[in-house]
C-alpha cells in the first residue's frame, strides 16, 4: 500500500502527464490538501490505439484526472503497473492482486480513418476476475475527450452508486484589462475547463451567470448605463441574447426555478434591493420577504418550495431561507462576520456560500441543511487570496469556484478556477495563464 | 435659497483640476461605450461562428465609464459663491467597508452641490456607487446602489430636485485605483456625481 506522502507525489505526476498529452489550452495542477484515505484504488490501462497509432487526446488519462479529481478514487501510477493489457483474454489478474488494485480498466481505440474512431472499454472487478461493464463508442477526433468523461461517468457510477459529473459543463466570466475592447466575455467549457468556447464579449460588465435547468439555456447579468439587467442566451441554438428583464428596473443575480418556469432575481430600488420572482411566461414580477435592508442572490432549493437569499436585515450580510406560503424568512448562518451568495446542492441537502471569517478571510463554506452544522472547504487567509462564487456539480459531489491570488506590491492579480471535494479533502487547480481574471464559475446540470 | 455672489461658473474646469489634484485617483480607463454593442465571438455549441449581437442598451454609455474630472458642469449660467467653487470641484465622496452612511468631512462638499442643482434647475447629475472588491460581487451592486441613493437623499434634503438626479451602481466593477489592500479600496468606496450637459 502507499502511505500518504507516496500518494500525494502520485498525484501531482498524473496531472501533469494528463495535461501534456492532453494538449491543453487549461494548465492543470492537482493539490491534495489532506490525505485521501478512503479513495478506492483503480488501475487504467492507456488504451491500445490500432491502425494509425497517433491520438490527440490519451483518454486513460483523461479518466484516471477525472477519477482522482472526484477524491473518491486513488489512480495507480501507470510505471507501477505490470502489465498493460488491452484486451480481455491479456488481463491476468494475478498482477492487480499484487498490488491490491480491486478495480481494473482497459479499452482499446480502432482508428477507422478520416476522423472516426471506435472506442471500446471493459471495467473488471479483479477479485471476483469478472467484467463489471464494458461499452463501445464511436467518436471523433474532436468528441474523444468526451468519450473519455463519459468513460467516467460509467464507472463512477458502477462503482459508487451515483451518477458522474464529468461530462458536463462550465460556465464562466473572463475580465480583460480596460484598454482592451470589450473587456468582459462569457465561456463555456467542459467541467475540467478543457475546449474553451467564447459565448460573447461586451464593455459593459457580464455577471452572474447560470444555467437554466435542462442547461439548454443560459441567463446573465448585464450592466447599463441605467443599471443591470438580465438576460437569456439559447445555447442551442447560439442565437443573439435577449433582454428578460424591462430597462425601467435594475436587475441582476437571475436564477431559475427547478421547473424553469420562474426566474428569481434581486431589484436595486430606492438605494436597497429586493428579491423578485418573475414569471417566464407571463413577465409578472411578485416581490417575496421584502424588507428595508439589501436582500441579494436568491438560490432556489431544488423542490421549488423555498429560496435562500442573502439579507442584511440582522446588520450584516447572512443567508436567509424564505419558504413559499411563510411570511417570514429565517435566519441560515450564525457564525463568521458575513455569509453571501449561497447555492444549493443538486441533492437540495447542503448549500454552499462564501463566508467571511472574523480574521477577514474569503472562504467557501458548505452546510448541512438538516444539522446546520458548517464547514470549510477551501480556506483563505487575509491578504493571500480571496474565494468566491461556489456552485456544485449536478451529482452533489463536488463545488467549483473562483481564486483570486493579489501579488504582493503589484496591481493585478492572479485568479483561477478550483474544483473542490464537499469534504475539501481534494483541490484541484485550473490556473489560467493568461490575462483575463476568471469569474463566477456555474456547474451545469447532467448534459444527457 | 442661499445668497450668491457674482462669481461665473466657467472657471469651474480649472479649480476642478486643481481641486482633484490633491486627490490624485487615478482615472478608470474603461471605456465602455453603450451604444456599440455588437458582440463578439462564436456561439457557445459546436460549429456555429460570427458575431451575435444584442439588442441596443440605448445608454449614454460613457456615463459610468470613467471619472468625470474632465467634465464641467458649465450650464454658464448661474452664479456660485467663492467658497462653494472649491467645494464644486470635489465630486467624489469615500465610505467606510460596507457602509453606505455620508461622513461628515463630505457633507459641505454635498450642499454645494444641491446649492448649484437648485440655481441651476437644468442641470442634472448621475450618482455613481461603487465599492471595493471585498465581498460578493452582486452584493456589492447593491451597496453601490445604497451609496448612490445614500447621496440623492442628502442632496434632496438639501433642497436639490429628485428631478435632476438618478442613481447607477457599478457595484466593484469600476475601481478608481488598482491594487488589494485597504490603501486602494479606500478609493474604491465611492460615490462620484457626473454632470450631464
Amino acid at each position: 500500500m502507499y502511505g500518504e506522502r507516496l500518494k500525494k507525489i502520485v498525484g501531482v505526476f498524473i496531472f501533469w502527464f494528463a495535461c501534456w498529452v492532453g494538449q491543453a489550452n487549461a494548465a492543470l495542477v492537482i493539490e491534495i490538501t489532506e490525505g485521501v484515505e478512503d479513495a478506492i484504488p483503480i488501475a487504467v490501462v492507456p488504451f491500445k490505439v490500432t491502425g494509425n497509432n497517433v491520438l490527440p487526446t490519451d483518454i486513460a488519462a483523461v479518466i484516471e484526472a477525472d477519477l482522482a479529481r472526484s477524491a473518491q478514487f486513488n489512480p495507480l501510477e501507470r510505471k507501477n503497473m505490470l502489465a498493460k493489457p488491452f484486451k480481455p483474454r491479456q488481463i491476468k489478474f494475478k498482477n492487480w492482486r499484487m498490488l491490491d488494485i480491486p478495480n481494473l480498466v482497459i479499452g482499446e481505440i480502432e482508428n477507422k480513418g478520416n476522423g472516426n474512431y471506435f472506442v471500446k472499454f471493459r471495467l473488471y472487478d479483479v477479485y471476483r476476475q469478472k467484467q463489471i461493464i464494458g461499452y463501445g463508442f464511436p467518436a471523433k477526433t474532436n468528441q474523444l475527450r468526451k468519450i473519455a468523461h463519459k468513460i467516467s461517468d460509467v464507472i463512477y457510477e458502477e462503482l459508487m452508486g451515483v451518477k458522474g459529473a464529468f461530462d458536463t459543463q462550465i460556465v464562466y466570466i473572463k475580465k480583460f484589462p480596460n484598454k482592451d475592447k470589450k473587456p468582459y466575455r462569457l465561456y463555456l467549457a467542459d467541467a475540467d475547463t478543457f475546449n474553451e468556447q467564447e459565448v460573447m464579449r461586451h464593455d459593459w460588465p457580464l455577471f452572474s451567470p447560470t444555467w437554466s435547468p435542462d442547461s439548454k439555456k443560459l441567463a446573465f447579468a448585464m450592466g447599463g448605463s441605467r443599471g443591470p439587467g438580465i438576460f437569456i442566451f439559447d445555447v442551442m441554438t447560439g442565437k443573439p441574447p435577449k433582454r428578460l428583464t424591462k430597462r425601467s428596473i435594475k436587475a441582476s443575480a437571475p436564477a431559475w426555478s427547478p421547473d424553469g418556469t420562474k426566474m428569481a432575481m434581486q431589484v436595486l430600488e430606492n438605494g436597497s434591493s429586493d428579491i423578485f420572482v418573475m414569471d417566464l411566461k407571463t413577465k409578472r414580477m411578485t416581490r417575496i420577504a421584502p424588507h428595508w435592508a439589501i436582500d441579494v442572490e436568491p438560490t432556489w432549493a431544488p423542490d421549488g418550495k423555498s429560496i435562500v437569499f442573502t439579507s442584511e436585515r440582522g446588520g450584516s450580510p447572512q443567508l436567509y431561507q424564505y419558504t413559499f406560503g411563510q411570511r417570514k424568512a429565517k435566519r441560515l448562518t450564525f457564525k463568521g462576520r458575513q455569509n453571501l451568495r449561497a447555492s444549493f446542492s443538486p441533492d437540495g441537502k447542503m448549500i454552499t456560500f462564501v463566508h467571511l471569517s472574523e480574521n477577514n478571510g474569503y472562504n467557501i463554506a458548505v452546510m448541512d441543511l438538516s444539522t446546520r452544522e458548517m464547514h470549510i472547504v477551501a480556506d483563505s487567509s487575509y491578504g493571500e487570496s480571496e474565494h468566491e462564487s461556489p456552485s456544485f456539480a449536478p451529482n452533489s459531489s463536488m463545488i467549483i469556484y473562483a481564486a483570486n491570488y493579489p501579488q504582493a506590491g503589484k496591481k493585478g492579480k492572479k485568479t483561477g478556477l478550483v474544483a473542490v471535494s464537499v469534504d475539501g479533502s481534494v483541490q484541484q487547480h485550473f490556473t489560467d495563464e493568461g490575462i483575463g481574471e476568471v469569474r463566477e464559475p456555474a456547474w451545469s446540470s447532467y448534459l444527457n | 435659497m442661499k445668497p450668491v455672489t457674482k462669481l461665473v461658473v466657467a472657471i469651474l474646469p480649472v479649480l476642478m483640476i486643481i481641486g482633484c489634484g490633491s486627490k490624485d485617483v487615478k482615472k478608470d480607463d474603461a471605456s465602455s461605450t453603450g451604444e456599440n454593442v455588437v458582440i463578439e465571438g462564436g456561439a457557445s455549441t459546436g460549429d456555429a461562428t460570427g458575431g451575435t449581437r444584442l439588442e441596443d442598451e440605448g445608454g449614454t454609455g460613457g456615463a459610468g465609464a470613467a471619472g468625470t474630472e474632465a467634465m464641467g458642469a458649465d450650464t454658464g449660467a448661474a452664479e456660485t459663491s467663492a467658497a462653494d467653487q472649491d467645494l464644486l470641484a470635489e465630486k467624489k465622496v469615500y465610505f467606510d467597508f460596507d457602509r453606505s452612511e455620508i461622513k461628515d468631512e463630505y457633507k459641505d462638499i454635498l450642499r454645494a452641490h444641491a446649492n448649484y442643482l437648485m440655481s441651476n434647475p437644468d442641470a442634472s447629475i448621475v450618482i455613481e456607487g461603487h465599492c471595493d472588491e471585498r465581498g460578493t460581487r452582486e452584493y456589492n451592486m447593491a451597496l453601490g446602489e445604497r451609496r448612490a441613493f445614500s447621496v440623492m437623499q442628502f442632496l434632496t434634503m438639501q433642497g436639490a430636485s429628485k428631478s435632476q438626479m438618478r442613481t447607477v451602481s457599478f457595484g466593484e466593477e469600476r475601481p478608481a485605483v488598482e491594487g488589494h489592500d485597504e490603501s486602494a479600496w479606500k478609493w474604491n468606496r465611492r460615490a462620484v456625481l457626473v454632470y450631464s450637459e
